[in-house]
C-alpha cells in the first residue's frame, strides 16, 4: 500500500527545509456522523522527522489537528542526497513511516 | 421582495390569525394542509424554502407531542414562508433581468 | 392633446425597446459583455487569474495559496482518480473507451450539448453514463469517487483554455439561456442569486469568507474545500450554493445544474483551466 507520507526535503546551503503532506482522517471524536452517531476520535499523536539518526522536527498532535495534515519547517544542517526519515503513530496504534532524499 | 419585507409580511400574518380558544387536532389538520399544499406549489416551482421544511417539521412534532397550539403556530408560519417562496419565484421570473451583466 | 399623444408614443415605445433586444439570445455578446464587466472591475487582476477565484481579490490570500499549491491537499484525489480511471470495469472496457482522446486533456469541452438527446451533457454525468452503459453503479455525484475521478481528468487539462461550444441548435440556445435565467435568479429565503455573490460582491466578504468572481468560477472544479475537510464536485457546490440561501437544492444533475454549468463554462471561454483547486 503506497505511504501516507508525502515529503520533499530541499537544501539550501546552512538549512534544509521539509514540506510534508500526511494523509490522515484525523478524526476528532467531537464529529457525529449522518446518522448521530460519534465518528470515534483517529489522530496522530506523534510525527517524528529523523536526520543522522538525531531528531529534528517532533510533533505531538490532538483532535485539533485537521484532516490531512500540512507540515512546514526547517533545520540547520542536511546535505543533498542525505537521507531524512518521517515516522507517525496514531491514537489507535496504527504507524507509518517513509524515507526520503533531500534535494 | 427583500429579506426583511418576507420576515415583515411573515410576521404580519402569524400575528392576525391566532386562536381566541384552545387549538384541537383538527384545527392543527387543516392549518397543516395548508402549508403543505403551498409547499407543493413552490415544489412544482422548483423553488422550495429550507425554512419552509423545517417549519413543517416543527409543527408536525409539536402535534406529535400534543401541543396544537405550537403545532398550528408553527404550521401557519410554514405556510407564510411557502407563499413567500412561490412569490419568489414567480416574481423573478421577469426580476431576474435586473441583475443581468450586458 | 399633441402632448398626451407623443407621451403615450414614447412609453409605448420605451416598454417595447427592451423586450425587443431579448427576443434573440445572444451568447456571443453575452459572452463578451460578462468578460468585459469583470476586466474593467478587477484591472489589476491579469486575466487568466481570474480563474483562481478568490485568491485572485486578495493579496494575503494568493500568497497563502501560492505556497499551499506546492503541495497541494487534491494531490491525493488526483493519484486515486488516475487509479481509478485506468482501472478496467467488470467487461473489460475503461473509461477511455467512452471519451475522445481516451478521456485525457479533454475536460475544458465539458459541458457538451448531445444534439441527439437535447440536452446538456456535463463531464460528471458522462462518467456516470459511462459506467452504467458498461454494467457498473453510478457513482454519487457530490464527493469520493467522483471527485476524483473528475480531478484527474481535469488534471490532465492543466493550462488548457475553456473551450465550451454552443451548436445552433435552439435547443441548446435554450439551455443555455435557462442557465443564465437560474444564474441570475433570486432563491431561498436570503433572497440571494449567484450574481448577488459572485457579480455584485466578488472581493468582499461574506462572513469570513472572500468572494470570487464568477469569471471562470468553473475553472478549478473540482475542488478541495478546507471547510468541507475533503474534496467536492461542481455538483457538491452548486446544491451547497443553494443551501447556503436557504433554498432546498435541487437533485444533482438536474436541468437547471447542467444549464447553469453550461452557461458559466461558456461565458468563461479562454480562460485556463486550472482544476482540482484548493479553496478555503
Amino acid at each position: 500500500m503506497a505511504s501516507t507520507i508525502r515529503v520533499r526535503a530541499t537544501n539550501n546551503g546552512d538549512t534544509t527545509e521539509v514540506q510534508a503532506l500526511i494523509q490522515h482522517p484525523m478524526d476528532s471524536g467531537f464529529i457525529k456522523d449522518a446518522k448521530g452517531e460519534l465518528i470515534p476520535a483517529h489522530f496522530i499523536q506523534q510525527l517524528t522527522f529523523e536526520y543522522n539518526g538525531k531528531t529534528v522536527f517532533l510533533a505531538d498532535w490532538g483532535p485539533a489537528v485537521s484532516k490531512d495534515p500540512y507540515v512546514k519547517f526547517a533545520f540547520k544542517g542536511g546535505a543533498k542526497g542525505d537521507e531524512l526519515k518521517i515516522s507517525w503513530v496514531d491514537n489507535k496504534g496504527a504507524t507509518d513511516s517513509t524515507t526520503a532524499k533531500i534535494a | 421582495m427583500s429579506a426583511r419585507n418576507i420576515v415583515l409580511a411573515t410576521v404580519l400574518v402569524m400575528t392576525g390569525t391566532l386562536p381566541a380558544r384552545a387549538a384541537s387536532e383538527a384545527d392543527f389538520k387543516a392549518a397543516y394542509a395548508a402549508a403543505e399544499a403551498a409547499e407543493k406549489q413552490a415544489d412544482q416551482l422548483r423553488n422550495k424554502w429550507i425554512t419552509t421544511e423545517t417549519e413543517l417539521a416543527t409543527a408536525k412534532k409539536a402535534a406529535a407531542a400534543g401541543d396544537f397550539d405550537a403545532a398550528i403556530a408553527a404550521a401557519r408560519e410554514a405556510e407564510a414562508l411557502a407563499n413567500a417562496s412561490i412569490y419568489q419565484a414567480t416574481s423573478e421570473k421577469t426580476r431576474w433581468k435586473d441583475m443581468e451583466i450586458r | 392633446m399633441v402632448k398626451a399623444f407623443s407621451l403615450a408614443s414614447i412609453l409605448a415605445l420605451a416598454l417595447l425597446a427592451p423586450a425587443l433586444a431579448d427576443d434573440k439570445p445572444d451568447p456571443a455578446a453575452d459572452q463578451k459583455a460578462f468578460q468585459e464587466f469583470f476586466v474593467k472591475k478587477f484591472p489589476k487582476v491579469k486575466y487568466d487569474d481570474f480563474v483562481n477565484g478568490p485568491y485572485s481579490m486578495d493579496e494575503g490570500l494568493h500568497k497563502q495559496w501560492e505556497e499551499k499549491e506546492q503541495f497541494p491537499p487534491y494531490e491525493f484525489a488526483v493519484e486515486t482518480g488516475k487509479e481509478m480511471f485506468s482501472t478496467p470495469f467488470k467487461n473489460g472496457k475503461t473509461y477511455a473507451d467512452c471519451f475522445p482522446n481516451k478521456g485525457i486533456g479533454i475536460r475544458q469541452n465539458y459541458p457538451t450539448f448531445d444534439e441527439k438527446e437535447g440536452k446538456v451533457i456535463t463531464l460528471e454525468l458522462a462518467l456516470n453514463r459511462c459506467r452504467e452503459a458498461n454494467g457498473e453503479a453510478p457513482y454519487n455525484y457530490l464527493k469520493d469517487e467522483m471527485a476524483s475521478l473528475t480531478a484527474y481528468m481535469a488534471f490532465t487539462s492543466r493550462d488548457k483554455k475553456m473551450d465550451i461550444k454552443i451548436p445552433s441548435d435552439p435547443r441548446a440556445l435554450e439551455a443555455y439561456e435557462n442557465g443564465k435565467r437560474y444564474f441570475y435568479t433570486r432563491r431561498g429565503q436570503l433572497n440571494f442569486s449567484c450574481a448577488t455573490c459572485h457579480v455584485q460582491s466578488p472581493g468582499e466578504r461574506i462572513r469570513s469568507e472572500v468572494l470570487a468572481p464568477a469569471l471562470g468560477i468553473m475553472n478549478a472544479m473540482p475542488i478541495y474545500r478546507s471547510e468541507w475537510s475533503g474534496m467536492g464536485t461542481t455538483s457538491r457546490r452548486l446544491a451547497t450554493c443553494n443551501s447556503q440561501t436557504r433554498a432546498v437544492p435541487l437533485e444533482p444533475q438536474s436541468d437547471e445544474y447542467r444549464d447553469v454549468e453550461y452557461f458559466l463554462s461558456y461565458v468563461a471561454n479562454g480562460l485556463p483551466i486550472s482544476g482540482p483547486g484548493a479553496r478555503p
